[in-house]
């Protein structure tokens, strides 16, 4: 595995700093000096002059050009269908269609904000700092970029562009037909196994997930003595970025199981569904 | 133009006592008159003196941290404005918006631009955010800015979403309603959500109602709203970003290629600080 060939040998270039790798530790200093420096002013104030006079061009000529929206007077007693949140909540909205509120509607978006401020604690890749690279962090751009483009941006221009009515799916060109009928033929994953004692219920969706994020366990243990890379880790840094890892994936799997299966819940409990 | 030997109309302007007491600095371009110009400025000063050439370059940092607060600047002077004519009852507070839209001279420009910047802002911090992840640049010794960004992202919605509901059209209640819903099922304190029994919340009583004042997006929401968007949030999000900038600096200025170095002793640290 390359990425990980590449993060070993620069994270342990601190550590012997007193010790032989003392040519590696000069050359960056030697360019830091090096540098080439330009004076803040002109240099940097004429560009945010410049910024700042475009883009307030181009604020006035939108404003003067597109009106705010303003709709009939609030009526608690008339709901729109759809009722859709802001635009920028929608890919959380749209996540409603694949878990139940409590998840993603405070869990999932507890744990974006949480897992967004943890990256710098559990990405310990020297590499990549302050320029653009894609091969010295592959591990963390992909990641990045599927949370990024695919869960957040795709799913918030689905949620603007392709739902209507009933929060169904509609493509561009299709009308809005409010009384489309969509057959409700998901089931939960006891009732594709046939299982229907409520003890068993609740244990038998625990199982997959324990599973998946056993997974996670089992490859620290047959991994973390081989792995220079997750040896620099350490267990702590492993499992939180596992959990986030696994729990952001978990979206596209149960969309895909959504997809193929028909599938509603895999986990099903008298207090929550997942 | 006057001649070389009489002073010029710009020499004796720049020498008077009136432009010495407010710019300490001499006129003349040289080193030290740039220098001194940003440094005894008390906006500019936010600013390095001297700064990496990369750092200028529009493709480095795509410029979005800078117009992000400028959207925020945008958002905060048209909000003065909107203020002056909107009162957040539910009475007025659609009556009011029409006025100002019909009505008041400019009204109409100064709406569209509040909520278009406000718009803009929200895009602009997302491609900020990915900018920053893209260069690496949360990384030491620049971790706690991210986080500190975060919080920037986290109460950029917020600001956003509070002032979906202020026009009171059908738009904003039922966005919010929808909104609002999710607190609803927030576990333990969501009346919907998983263990709510156990704490024993109802519709009347629990996070979604402590957030709107109600059962449902009424005039006590309104005025919540109203408070959180014009006076808490932006008070919160002002300081964050005092101390965003800030950190920017302490943590060695922009990112650059060279702040692998940061991991050796970070003399990029120790060179910045000569000039700040
Ligand atoms: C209201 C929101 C924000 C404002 C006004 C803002 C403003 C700025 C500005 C002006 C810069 C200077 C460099 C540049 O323009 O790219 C900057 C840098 C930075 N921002 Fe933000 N920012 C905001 C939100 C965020 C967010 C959401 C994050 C990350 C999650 C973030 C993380 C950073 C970091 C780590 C730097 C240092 C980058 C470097 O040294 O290359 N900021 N910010």
């Amino acid at each position: 595995m390359s990425s990980e060939q590449t993060v070993d040998s620069a994270a342990s270039a601190p550590a012997s700093e007193n010790g032989g790798a003392q040519t590696e530790i000069d050359a960056p200093k030697r360019k830091v000096r090096d540098i080439p420096r330009v004076h803040t002013w002109p240099h940097l104030l004429r560009m945010e002059l410049l910024c700042t006079l475009v883009i307030m061009v181009v604020m006035v000529l939108w404003s003067v050009a597109i009106d705010a929206p303003l709709e009939e007077p609030a009526n608690p007693t008339l709901t729109p269908n759809p009722s859709k949140a802001p635009w920028y909540f929608l890919g959380l909205q749209e996540m409603l269609v694949y878990f139940d509120p409590w998840m993603a509607g405070v869990v999932l978006p507890s744990l974006i904000i949480v897992g967004l401020m943890a990256i710098p604690y559990i990405d310990i890749n020297p590499r990549g700092n302050g320029y653009y690279t894609w091969r010295e962090r592959p591990f963390a751009m992909i990641n990045f970029l599927v949370g990024f483009w695919i869960l957040w941006i795709l799913l918030i221009i689905e949620g603007v562009f392709l739902r209507g009515p009933g929060w169904n799916f509609f493509l561009p060109w299709q009308e809005w037909d409010a009384h489309k009928v969509v057959a409700l033929t998901n089931v939960d994953l006891h009732e594709m196994l046939g299982v229907r004692n409520p003890i068993a219920i609740s244990i038998v969706g625990a199982i997959p997930l324990a599973i998946y994020y056993g997974l996670a366990a089992l490859y620290w243990k047959l991994k973390s003595q081989k792995s220079p890379v997750l040896k620099e880790l350490g267990l702590p840094r492993y499992a939180v970025t596992a959990f986030l890892f696994l729990t952001m994936w978990l979206l596209p799997i149960k969309m895909l199981l959504r997809y193929t299966l028909n599938l509603k819940y895999i986990w099903v409990t008298p207090w929550f569904n997942i | 133009m006057a001649p070389k030997t009489k002073k010029s109309l710009t020499e004796s302007f720049v020498e008077s006592q009136l432009w010495r007491s407010i710019f300490r600095h001499g006129y003349a371009d040289n080193s030290r008159n740039r220098a001194l110009g940003v440094l005894s400025n008390v906006w500019l000063h936010l600013h390095p003196v001297r700064l990496p050439l990369h750092a200028v370059r529009v493709r480095y940092t795509w410029c979005m941290g800078g117009i992000t607060f400028l959207m925020y600047l945008i958002t905060v002077v048209t909000g003065v404005v909107l203020m002056f004519y909107y009162r957040p009852v539910g009475e007025y507070a659609y009556a009011d918006i029409k006025y100002l839209q019909h009505d008041v001279p400019f009204g109409m420009i100064m709406r569209n631009m509040h909520r278009w910047a406000a718009h803009a802002m929200v895009i602009s911090v997302w491609l900020h955010m990915f900018r920053v992840f893209l260069t690496g640049s949360y990384k030491p010794p620049r971790e706690f800015n991210w986080v500190v960004g975060v919080l920037l992202l986290t109460f950029t919605l917020l600001l956003s979403f509070t002032g979906y509901l202020l026009p009171w059209d059908q738009l904003a209640v039922w966005a919010v309603t929808v909104g609002t819903n999710m607190a609803r099922a927030t576990p333990m304190l969501g009346h919907e959500g998983p263990f709510a029994e156990l704490v024993g919340v109802t519709s009347r009583y629990d996070a979604r109602s402590a957030l709107i004042g109600g059962s449902l997006v009424g005039p006590p929401a309104l005025l919540r709203f109203y408070v959180l968007h014009c006076i808490f949030i932006p008070i919160v999000a002002s300081v964050l970003m005092i101390l965003h900038f800030w950190r920017i600096r302490k943590d060695g200025g922009i990112s650059g290629p060279t702040s692998l170095a940061a991991l050796e002793g970070s003399p990029i640290r120790s060179s910045e600080s000569s000039s700040s």
